[in-house]
């Protein structure tokens, strides 16, 4: 169990040190490797949605995915699972986007805001937080989704497929691909280098079950640091790499890619870190488990980028002015939904 | 003896099922049968934190876990 521990501590450096270089190599600032937004930026560049600053084919995802893939085969984790309650995890996942894009990152994006001197993170991280708390007492009432049950092996293969899929896309970059010439989705580091940073995090997250959300829960849950080791040790070195570097700014105001509306990054992350505690992970976990055969999380993962869809297409998510026309009744909305999942799928309901 | 089946239920489902079966029952051996390494290792992680001492067999597909206790030991 400790040299568990010291692994998750070494992988947790090492992905708070590779997402911060990647800033430097060309990724937007404090958004070295945010699984949200890039599910997001995937999104626009399958033209799911139109908002033109946030489209790019983020080879970073693909490679988390198939580098979680190949993990989970070579080390026998790769088990067909699925069946529990796929409707309401996609709905949970496309409500985490909506909580997210209304922050303007998911919990790996807070910790490395945060990391980069944007206080706003820690508005969010508290969010985050405390949406985990609330799970919690939905999980002590006796909240879940169901079992799942085994499937065919071949069916474990969609979400690698699919992947393998984007990143053919990314390559050959065919006409139907969107690509922003400016603003965040303009930013990105080049394909090979984002890839195998995506491959490393991959086999990483997948051999320590490294999760963004499931560290703050089991800190309360069941008071076990283990995977809020990885979360610390993340912060730590994407803070080391941000001060070699000289890019840490520390304040609430004028942070990249972020706006100063406390309430609702506090929200935004409330319903994004309640929705994952129901789910039982983050989406960088999510994206995992999708890898290692569990076709409830690969429905996830479409309800993400559903979410992601929406977000922009109805004026849910934020920029940097403030949050959306409907941003507001979106997370009203999904606050309702999801407490109302929390509450009636509970064995006391 | 406990016995808890968490089969088919996603994390953090096992850990809490097996949390709330030692609170309820403590003191008291407990199996707890899994079918997934991460269920295994979660459940033997919070067994391990709450003082029990962990025997693993392997059944098939599945993992039986036994918790004792370490007063009863």
């Amino acid at each position: 169990m400790r040299n568990l521990r010291i692994f998750m501590i070494v992988a947790g450096f090492v992905v708070g040190v590779l997402a911060a270089l990647m800033t430097i190599f060309g990724n937007p600032a404090n958004m070295g490797v945010c699984v949200a937004c890039f599910y997001r930026d995937i999104t626009g560049a399958l033209g799911f949605h139109r908002a033109e600053v946030v489209q790019y084919l983020r080879p970073e995802i693909m490679g988390i995915a198939l580098g979680a893939f190949i993990s989970a085969l070579l080390f026998r984790d790769y088990r067909v699972r699925g069946g529990s309650n796929s409707l309401i995890r996609f709905f949970l996942g496309m409500f985490f986007m909506i909580g997210a894009l209304v922050f303007l990152g998911c919990p790996v994006r807070a910790i490395l805001r945060l990391a980069g001197g944007d206080l706003n993170g820690i508005t969010g991280l508290l969010g985050v937080v405390v949406g985990a708390v609330i799970g919690i007492y939905f999980l002590k009432r006796g909240f879940n989704l169901g079992r799942a049950t085994s499937s065919k092996k071949a069916v474990g293969l969609l979400m690698p497929l699919m992947m393998l899929g984007l990143l053919l896309f990314a390559i050959g970059n065919p006409r139907f691909i969107f690509s922003s010439t400016q603003g965040p989705g303009s930013m990105y580091a080049a394909l090979g280098l984002s890839l195998v940073v995506g491959l490393i995090i991959g086999v990483l997250a997948q051999r320590t079950r490294m999760c963004f959300v499931g560290g703050w829960r089991d800190l309360f849950l069941v008071k076990d640091t283990y995977l809020f080791s990885g979360i610390a040790a993340c912060f730590v070195g994407a803070l080391i790499v941000n001060l070699v570097a000289g890019s840490v700014k520390v304040g609430f105001v004028d942070q990249p890619v972020a706006h100063t509306m406390h309430l609702w990054n506090f929200l935004g992350m409330f319903l994004a870190g309640l929705t994952a505690t129901l789910l039982g992970g983050c989406p960088l976990r999510q994206t995992i488990l999708a890898s290692e055969g569990d076709t409830d999380a690969g429905i996830t993962i479409l309800g993400l980028i559903a979410g992601a869809a929406v977000s922009h297409n109805f004026l849910l998510a934020s920029s940097a002015k403030g949050i959306g026309v409907f941003s507001a009744t979106a997370v009203i909305i999904g606050i309702i939904f999801t407490c109302s999942i929390g509450f009636f799928m509970s064995e006391e309901a | 003896m406990i016995k808890i089946d968490v089969r088919g239920f996603a994390c953090p489902i096992p850990v809490v099922k097996t949390q709330k079966a030692m609170k309820e029952n403590p003191g008291r051996e407990l199996l707890i049968i899994c079918e997934t390494v991460v269920s295994k290792e979660n459940v033997s992680r919070l067994a391990e934190n709450k003082g029990y001492k962990i025997t693993e067999e392997k059944d098939g597909q599945d993992y039986r876990l036994h918790l004792k206790p370490q007063d009863k030991i």
